[in-house]
């Protein structure tokens, strides 16, 4: 089955999030805004859950201090200790500023790769040529578009009344 | 309405806008990207002969020395930091600034920082390579560099020093420095995706490979939004634990000179104050040659310079700190290390860096000196020569006159040493012009959210004056 849906190109954001609060009070099904710059606004219009990406950063940034700290203790007082300068083996205060940065590095890691992971965002990953404006001045607005329940003539007329400047109807396989 | 009506009663003149007014969407990717797309200008090369050639000295240097060993360099038994760790010092610094801009303004929602983040990270970026290559080339066996890590080997295993602060700088730095590239690799994704988009051929396939298939969905940039908010959380106490741990490198030792409290916030304001003299630098060269007038206003510029008069006054503070301690304690060493700081043999350089770090940003309180692009020009390349005496006078100067007066020496630079600070600068600018021509200098999507809902409010305030 091939899925068909309707882009709405459009130069302002306002008239984006007004496009956007159209069309789901006609029941209509948006499924995303693409655009050059972060809109604000459109995530709940969207019905977009807050990302838990704060979580990642938290795990990581424990597991960083968890490990800066065993490997401090471990290899200065357990398994090899030597004294230096009479200081004690577990010398805490001294450990404070690795483990700190080990917080710090374990919780950007994890953020950074943890944004990769879940946006999809690889090397490899292809992007169509369809849109290539949108990375410029356009903002889409993707408007699912199925099969005998609206009139295509019709939504292409909200768009154009939101001020869609272009509107283009894609199939996907 | 209240301070509205006030703003426009006390401006005397209009305030300078933060892009030029009229600037569309399309003009910022255009404008931004045409640099990457046509064939260098004939100023591009003259910059990279320039400093490709500083950077060949540098090399030359550092291969001589390596070969021939640290004894190319003037430090003996009692200075045993010179040129070396001073260059690294003033690297370091020179970093911090970008994350300052990059991070701590964002959290302050700056709206001025968005046309120069992205050159400024890159700077700090440049000049943390910069300042790791000294300690490894300190080592007098490069090679064995990696010793510097906890890793089980064969000599015990026989573990680092967890309690020493040369050990500390090792975490400090790696981890400044991958954050900070993470930092702006991720801010660099969005734009990357507008150069591939507009470009054909091989280009569109590297620049496809570079941007990661961005395409700029509202979900991935909900998730990237809150993902750069938490980059710059953890970069901006990372910023000061930095530059802590390199005064710590000083501050724990018992040199008079250099076993002083105050280093750790000293040393970062410093390292912030040494850090905007560079960006300025860079920031005012580029928007000439790049021809980014548009983008890099006098408003960013006259933000700058009160960032340099302020810091610039906090370092000296911390000046009349130190002295004010070393009088206070009854120390006879530490008396003794200030007044011959300013009046023994290395009182030039402290006259240097009193005149060049406290006294010439006062100027900028003058609005017809902080107006005028050549006097800030000089300011900041003036901050830039006072921070690296700073580091000099404190390292050499106290090393040179230690406890015992017959351990005093002098120490004296060999070329070799001249070669390799030249060497550095080159590097740094080198990467830096090669920056400007295959990325995008100005963060293209960041510049276009100031563009729409100041376009109004700018138009107003251009009617009213």
């Amino acid at each position: 089955m091939t899925r068909r849906q309707l882009v709405g190109y459009f130069e302002e954001d306002s008239q984006v999030v007004h496009a956007l609060r159209i069309c789901r009070e006609r029941g209509l099904e948006t499924l995303d805004v693409v655009s050059p710059f972060p809109l604000h606004g459109i995530d709940e219009a969207l019905g977009l859950r807050r990302t838990r990406l704060p979580w990642l950063t938290l795990i990581g940034g424990s597991v960083g201090l968890a490990l800066g700290m065993a490997l401090q203790y471990w290899s200065s007082a357990s398994d090899w200790p030597l004294n230096v300068g009479g200081k004690p083996f577990n010398s805490f205060p001294a450990f404070v500023p690795v483990a700190f940065e080990l917080t710090i590095l374990g919780a950007g890691l994890c953020t950074v790769f943890g944004l990769l992971a879940r946006t999809g965002l690889h090397p490899w990953r292809r992007v169509g040529p369809e849109r290539l404006r949108t990375s410029d001045d356009r903002i889409a607005l993707v408007v699912a578009r199925r099969d005998a329940s609206h009139d295509p003539r019709e939504l292409r007329q909200v768009l154009f009344e939101c001020g869609a400047v272009e509107v283009v109807e894609e199939e996907l396989p | 309405m209240a301070t509205r009506i006030r703003a426009t009663t006390l401006q005397v003149a209009p305030a300078p806008t933060l892009v030029a007014p009229g600037t569309r969407s399309s003009d910022v990717t255009r404008d931004v990207c045409s640099p990457l797309e046509r064939r260098p200008g004939r100023m591009w090369w003259i910059g990279l002969l320039i400093a490709g050639s500083a950077l060949l000295v540098g090399v030359a240097c550092v291969a001589y020395q390596i070969k021939v060993g640290i004894g190319t360099w003037g430090l003996d038994r009692t200075v045993g930091w010179g040129f070396d760790i001073t260059n690294f010092v003033f690297w370091v610094g020179i970093g911090h600034a970008g994350t300052l801009i990059s991070a701590v303004l964002l959290l302050f929602r700056q709206k001025w920082r968005t046309s120069i983040n992205r050159s400024a990270e890159a700077m700090t970026i440049f000049a943390v390579i910069c300042a790791g290559l000294f300690p490894v080339i300190h080592m007098g066996r490069p090679w064995l560099a990696y010793w510097v890590f906890p890793y089980p080997n064969g000599r015990g295993p026989l573990w680092v020093n967890f309690r020493s602060a040369l050990l500390w700088d090792v975490f400090a730095i790696g981890t400044y420095f991958t954050i900070s590239l993470l930092f702006w690799y991720i801010g660099l994704i969005p734009d990357l995706a507008t150069v591939r988009d507009r470009a054909r051929g091989w280009r569109r396939k590297l620049y496809g490979w570079l941007s990661l298939g961005w395409t700029g969905s509202a979900r991935s940039w909900s998730r990237y939004e809150v993902a750069c908010a938490l980059l710059a959380a953890l970069a901006t106490p990372l910023v000061v634990s930095v530059h802590s741990v390199v005064s710590s490198d000083f501050a724990t030792s018992v040199i008079p000179g250099w076993h002083a409290n105050v280093f750790p916030p000293y040393f970062v304001i410093g390292a912030v104050f040494s850090g905007f003299g560079m960006v300025l630098t860079l920031m005012l060269v580029a928007r000439k040659v790049m021809g980014y007038e548009r983008y890099i206003t006098q408003r960013h510029i006259l933000a700058m310079c009160k960032v340099l008069v302020f810091t610039g006054s906090i370092v000296g503070l911390a000046y009349a700190t130190e002295l004010f301690v070393a009088w206070y304690s009854g120390s006879a060493y530490e008396q003794f290390t200030f007044a011959n700081r300013m009046r023994g043999p290395l009182g030039w350089g402290y006259g240097i860096m009193v005149g060049c770090n406290v006294v010439v940003p006062q100027l900028l309180w003058l609005s017809r000196v902080r107006n005028s692009l050549l006097a800030v020009f000089v300011i900041s390349l003036l901050v830039n020569v006072g921070m690296w005496f700073e580091r000099y006078v404190i390292i050499v100067g106290s090393l040179e006159r230690d406890f015992l007066p017959s351990s005093w020496s002098s120490y004296v630079p060999t070329p070799i040493e001249f070669g390799t600070l030249l060497g550095s600068f080159g590097l740094f600018f080198t990467l830096f012009l090669l920056f400007c021509r295959f990325l995008p200098m100005i963060s293209m999507f960041e510049v276009k959210t100031v563009l729409a809902p100041e376009h109004g409010a700018e138009h107003s305030r251009e009617g009213r004056a």
